[in-house]
């Protein structure tokens, strides 16, 4: 009746199936956290270069180049079910060529743990900022904005704005020499 | 019976989602820390729904069978909607470009089988053994087997 094999097939059972309702509370738990905060982005230094792409067309496009600083208190995002969270600062604009174009120049992952608090001065991009022509010089509203993607440990991942964006314009000349 | 109703709820979660496959398992540590191997991750695919930069999204490459599940870097949108963007993996140092069929600068929505939603960790891991070690496999279906066929009352 009650087999070796038996108990052990309601004991691995039970404990999935426990395992399961646990992990179903914690993304209920946390369903309804407003995950949204301020950060301050500001820009010290903007030019644009004209440069062939050869990671794309091999046509001269524009490559802007630009310094900013970064302000924001993530702290208080982290909850039980924040695993990570994913940092992007994306460049927003359009051209007469794209309505919209968005480039992530510069990204971090941050874990649960780690220090939340950002306070960057003078950062260079982590990526090229390479537009699909030659949108960027003179190009008058380009908004940079901090956005981060939530990973849980079991649930949504949802991709949240912070609140404080920063416009900057890119000169109307491209700058020769080597930077 | 228990085929034909695994068969409707994962159609009926293909219309729902929008996705051709709306759930996958993480094969690869290309986007650690976020996703590790056997992780799995719920699609949706809704065509209204724009892709924008930041999401993660599955995709598929001419001439590779498996779909590669990374994330948004640039994005550029014309004027008739038409949008093409390139990837990379958190864990990559560099964009996707590399992996894309030979040419191939961008992706385009129809490369796109569906943006990760949901995130459940683990659970893919059996999927993952059952595949690398096929004896595992069937010595899960025996023993299922002779479950069924001793305790048949």
């Amino acid at each position: 009746m009650h087999s070796l094999l038996s108990r052990g097939n309601a004991i691995l059972a039970y404990t999935l199936s426990v395992l399961a309702c646990l992990t179903f509370l914690c993304f209920l738990s946390t369903l309804f956290v407003d995950y949204r905060t301020n950060s301050t982005i500001n820009t010290v230094k903007v030019i644009v270069k004209s440069v062939p792409d050869f990671s794309a067309s091999r046509e001269r496009s524009d490559l802007g180049f630009l310094i900013f600083d970064l302000q924001a208190n993530l702290t208080h995002l982290f909850n039980w079910n924040v695993k990570q969270l994913f940092l992007y600062l994306t460049a927003e604009y359009s051209t007469p060529n794209n309505i919209l174009s968005q480039v992530v120049i510069w990204d971090k992952i941050i874990l649960r743990g780690e220090n939340a608090v950002l306070d960057f001065k003078s950062m260079n991009t982590k990526y090229y900022f390479w537009d699909d022509g030659n949108g960027l010089k003179g190009n008058q509203n380009v908004t940079l904005t901090l956005s981060w993607n939530i990973i849980p440990n079991a649930g949504l991942l949802p991709s949240i704005f912070a609140i404080g964006h920063h416009s900057f314009q890119f000169p109307s000349d491209y700058v020769q020499s080597r930077v | 019976m228990i085929v034909s109703s695994a068969l409707m709820i994962w159609k009926g979660l293909m219309v729902v989602t929008g996705s051709e496959s709306p759930i996958v398992v993480v094969l690869s540590g290309s986007m650690e820390p976020a996703f590790h191997r056997g992780d799995l991750l719920f699609l949706t695919n809704y065509q209204d729904d724009p892709i924008r930069v930041g999401e993660i999204v599955v995709f598929k490459v001419e001439g590779r069978d498996i779909p590669i599940v990374h994330r948004v870097l640039k994005l550029h949108e014309k004027r008739n909607g038409t949008v093409k963007f390139v990837t990379k993996g958190d864990n990559n140092s560099v964009d996707d470009r590399g992996l894309y069929a030979p040419g191939q600068q961008w992706l385009t929505k129809k490369d796109v089988v569906g943006r990760a939603r949901g995130f459940l960790p683990y659970v893919g891991m059996v999927t993952i053994y059952m595949n690398e070690y096929p004896k595992f496999k069937y010595a899960v279906l025996v023993c299922l087997g002779l479950y069924v066929l001793v305790h048949r009352e």
